[in-house]
């Protein structure tokens, strides 16, 4: 509980900051106070876990290992705001207060276990990213954007919380442990509890941007500022994920007759859609924003399947798809930055001009395509694994194909830093900050020592 | 000195430090070096190694806990041969770039590759053997697409998808077989002694076979090949041909045939149906090709083909011929291509009608590459003939037609070879202008080295086969029930 305590006041500190012109210090303090929360909750690691606060918040494993991840993902995104964000506007400070407060929202998203804690977790989560969504106020795509960020949010949050208030018509209550009892004790589960999941999963499935729920996705993915994009397409879905795990995976396992084949047909439709539309975009940005959508697809693979494996599977898959992200949108801010375009043309002969960001770049590609020696295959191995456990041959064999048409895209963006010359006149090498070289050599690090030697991150849980 | 470990990690390690050297005389001299370590770590293996059926210098440790995969490697008399093999042709395939001004990252990805293909051939279990399998593709594809010619970016995304479709399917039925025991394992071990049902075998035989086939490759998953090889550097195109493809059959044997008994023996003949169309369609087409390194594509097609028949033949003659010819073909096409190589240096040109006469002036070309194409084409007191004479011998132990038709690599290869080599190195000079130096420095001498391995193993096969015999039969031993 001390990290969420310890993000909220954060978030306070920074608007202070900000207000009296204290630019200098944002970055530092806040990235000091993450630092802090990230120790509240390694120190409660052993603990034996239990729900505080009346049951509103349960601080396991499970919690510890999501929410260290989410921290250290949105460490490495601020690391990389140093100039981003100065160069979009003049008033930082929101900026990093509206971050930590909708970090603190994941936070409260992952740990939940309380339907009161989910949705306003959920609900802290997504109004801090509607407004940073929408934060170039002169730049249409943006707003546009947040508009439609918020519309979509306001039905999917309309959905959960008419999916919560029937289970609470059929059980009686919002704690877990209590629905879990209700489904365990009662032979006759209330038809208004069917219905209750069915608009549980269309809100959450909104939230992770799973189809045929995806349509935000790609605009909204697109409009925003990039390391906002990075910010939505990791630590929030995460988030999302491990709150649709949470509740799929613990409390509603007994009636997974019902749900699975509805989660299958969602997963199959998120998987080709992804992979499909992904295939035909011209800009970088919109390609990420559609892989995001067949990642989740992948990750809904521990779900559909709930075995013993499934939260590692999704932490290794979640840990990989993380990294590269953050490499994948740091790359894209530089290209950016050089060329004035997320196209994939922007792209052309980086390799001769930074060839280490390249091979850096190549490595994250790998990594989201599945190639071995990069964390992304092992997290594609165990969802697969995942997925054979519970003997869905036709599902294994589906991810098999989408597998190799991903290939295609992902090797869409190399062919272009290394066998296409640039177009621009503008030919000098690019000054990358000393920051970006942190975080670009932390991310590929980790993703190729959790490639190599998976274990110490999979047998966390 | 014989820790398997440290022999895979050597490449690892000189890619790394190949990375970091821009300077072009440097790099391939310290990638010579480090190749040349590699094979001299390789020798005690030789030397030590005790022609029984056991899997020795046995190493693992463990991997994934939680889904108790193990990091395992292991040597036997099949795999001894090919580690040889890759070790033995890497210095010669580096040496052969000599000519050209390659800087370390070339060469950081050939040895990186030759990890890959290491780890390949000692797994002795799945989940290496796919990471092996998948880290080799990675550096090939980047050495082809970078340093290749034409329409290379099209030709080498084809080449890619088509070989990581394969090996995807691949992954799908490892998985599959995981899930079959009643302890979750990928050791080798373990999946041999699984009790598929016949239709559980049927499904996880065409995914494994699709995954080989591609990459060997076996008509008709090989259209990707003659275009890659055409498309990539003469370095790449080595690597493809000499190293790379043996992979594949290096699968049929290690893990199709065991695996998945059943469905060997009632889906063979299609296989061999299959490789005996292949070595037909490929001598016809390669004998139309105006192109030297389109015609070596083809008849390697051919030559894969007749490989992987004997393979299938599930004779131990035929299994014992597969192991030696894969050496023999890795030798010979890496000294074909760099013939073609050189010739095209000193020419400008890969076409063969504007070729002609370079007998003469190039004298000692001209043996060397008859010595090599008279291994290539199988003639006795040459490697190729050994290697063949089993393979046949196999297909013949199978079914008659099936040698005879097989029979025809040998004819129509003797046909298309001798016309490359009448077209090359006899009639009049077409290349006027441009005064022909005979091969000196590192081209002779590694068409030297060659030219020795191809007599020497004809006269010698023992040499290889005395390694492979007593696994091939235990293999076969496995296979009948």
């Amino acid at each position: 509980m001390g990290a969420i305590i310890t993000l909220g006041i954060l978030g306070i500190l920074l608007l202070y900051l900000g207000l009296y012109k204290a630019k200098n210090a944002l970055l530092p303090v806040t990235v000091v106070g993450l630092l802090v929360a990230l120790g509240f909750l390694v120190l409660q690691w052993d603990l034996d876990a239990k729900p505080l606060y009346h049951g509103m918040v349960l601080f396991d494993r499970y919690a510890i290992a999501f929410s260290a991840l989410c921290i250290l993902v949105t460490v490495l995104i601020l690391l990389l705001s140093k100039e981003y964000f100065r160069s979009i506007s003049e008033h930082v400070a929101e900026y990093y207060c509206l971050l930590v407060l909708s970090l603190m929202g994941a936070l409260l998203v992952t740990a939940y276990h309380n339907f009161a804690m989910l949705f306003v977790g959920i609900e802290i989560m997504s109004v801090a990213l509607y407004i940073l969504v929408g934060i170039r106020k002169n730049d249409a795509a943006s707003n546009e954007a947040a508009l439609k960020y918020f519309l979509m949010g306001a039905f999917s949050t309309g959905f959960l919380l008419f999916g919560i208030t029937l289970m609470y018509g059929a059980a009686g209550t919002f704690d877990l442990s209590g629905l879990r009892d209700y489904v365990l004790a009662t032979d006759q589960v209330s038809p208004l509890f069917y219905g209750g999941i069915l608009l549980m999963l269309c809100g959450l499935c909104f939230k992770i941007g799973a189809a045929p729920f995806h349509f935000w996705t790609p605009d909204v993915y697109d409009g925003a500022p990039i390391l906002i994009t990075a910010f939505m397409s990791t630590v929030v879905k995460v988030a999302a994920f491990v709150g649709f795990f949470r509740l799929f995976g613990t409390v509603l396992v007994p009636l997974n007759d019902f749900w699975t084949p509805v989660l299958l047909t969602i997963t199959i439709i998120t998987l080709f859609l992804g992979n499909i539309t992904a295939l035909v975009q011209t800009s970088f940005k919109r390609m990420m924003a559609y892989s995001s959508i067949s990642h989740a697809g992948y990750m809904l693979f521990a779900i559909v399947s709930i075995g013993a494996a499934s939260a590692s599977s999704i932490l290794m898959y979640a840990s990989a798809y993380c990294l590269a992200s953050v490499i994948a949108f740091a790359t894209l801010i530089v290209v950016k930055r050089r060329t004035g375009s997320d196209q994939f043309e922007s792209f052309n002969g980086l390799a001769k001009q930074e060839p280490l960001l390249a091979i850096i770049l190549t490595i994250a590609m790998l990594s989201l395509a599945g190639i071995p020696l990069t964390a992304g295959f092992i997290g594609k191995f165990m969802m697969f694994n995942n997925v054979m456990g519970s003997y869905n041959v036709m599902l294994l064999v589906i991810a098999a194909i989408n597998a190799a048409v991903a290939v295609y895209y992902y090797l869409h963006v190399v062919i272009n830093m290394y066998f296409k010359d640039s177009s621009t006149a503008n030919q000098q090498g690019l000054q990358l900050a000393g920051t970006y070289k942190v975080v670009l050599g932390i991310a590929v690090l980790l993703t190729l020592a959790f490639g190599i030697y998976p274990d110490f991150i999979i047998g966390l849980l | 000195m014989d820790n398997l470990f440290i022999l895979l990690l050597a490449p690892v390690v000189s890619a790394l430090v190949l990375c970091f050297i821009k300077e072009a005389k440097s790099a391939r001299w310290i990638a010579l070096f480090t190749s040349l370590l590699s094979l001299a770590l390789s020798v005690p293996f030789l030397l030590g190694f005790v022609p029984d059926a056991s899997i020795q210098f046995e190493q693992s440790w463990m991997w994934i806990d939680l889904l108790r995969l193990q990091f395992h490697i292991g040597l036997d008399g099949i795999s001894l041969p090919l580690l040889l093999l890759t070790n033995g042709l890497m210095p010669l395939i580096i040496l052969s770039s000599f000519g050209k001004d390659h800087k370390g990252s070339f060469y950081a990805l050939i040895s990186f590759m030759q990890a890959g293909l290491l780890l390949v051939f000692l797994a002795r279990d799945a989940f290496s053997f796919y990471v092996g399998w998948e880290v080799a593709l990675i550096p090939i594809y980047f050495i082809c697409a970078l340093w290749g010619e034409g329409d290379r970016i099209r030709i080498n995304i084809k080449f890619f998808v088509y070989t990581f479709f394969g090996s995807i399917l691949m992954l799908v039925a490892l998985i599959y077989l995981y899930h079959q025991g009643i302890i979750r394992s990928l050791e080798w071990d373990a999946l041999v002694k699984l009790h598929l049902s016949e239709n559980a075998q049927r499904w996880v035989f065409w995914a494994f076979f699709l995954a080989f086939a591609i990459k060997i490759p076996i008509f008709p998953f090989h259209t990707w090949q003659p275009d890659t090889y055409t498309h990539a550097p003469t370095t790449g195109t080595m690597l493809l041909s000499g190293v790379m493809l043996k992979m594949g059959i290096y699968g049929l044997l290690r893990w199709l045939l065991p695996i998945t008994p059943f469905a060997v023996l009632s889906y063979g003949h299609i296989v061999l149906i299959l490789c005996v169309i292949g070595i037909v369609y490929a001598s016809i087409i390669a004998f139309k090709q105006k192109d030297a390194k389109r015609l070596m594509a083809y008849s390697s097609i051919a030559h894969v083909g007749l490989i992987a028949g004997g393979v299938f033949s599930l004779q131990p003659t035929g299994l014992q011929g597969a192991v030696l010819q894969m050496l023999n073909h890795g030798l010979s096409v890496v000294g074909i291509f760099l013939v073609i190589d050189v010739l095209q240096r000193r020419t400008g040109s890969r076409n063969l009608s504007e070729w002609g006469g370079f007998a003469k002036p190039m004298p000692k070309l001209a043996i060397l590459f008859l010595i090599l194409l008279m291994g290539a084409i199988g003639l006795p007191l040459t490697n190729g003939f050994v290697g063949e004479f089993l393979l046949l011998k196999g297909l013949f132990g199978y079914g008659v037609w099936y040698a005879v038709f097989g029979g025809l690599t040998l004819i129509l290869g003797a046909v298309y070879m001798l016309r490359f080599y009448q077209k090359a190195m006899l009639g009049p000079i077409a290349v006027e202008a441009k005064p022909m130096v005979d091969i000196q420095g590192y081209e002779l001498l590694v068409l030297l080295i060659i030219g020795f391995f191809t007599i020497f193993l004809g006269v010698c096969p023992n040499a290889i086969l005395r390694l492979s015999e007593a696994s091939v039969t235990n293999l076969l031993n496995q296979i009948k029930f």
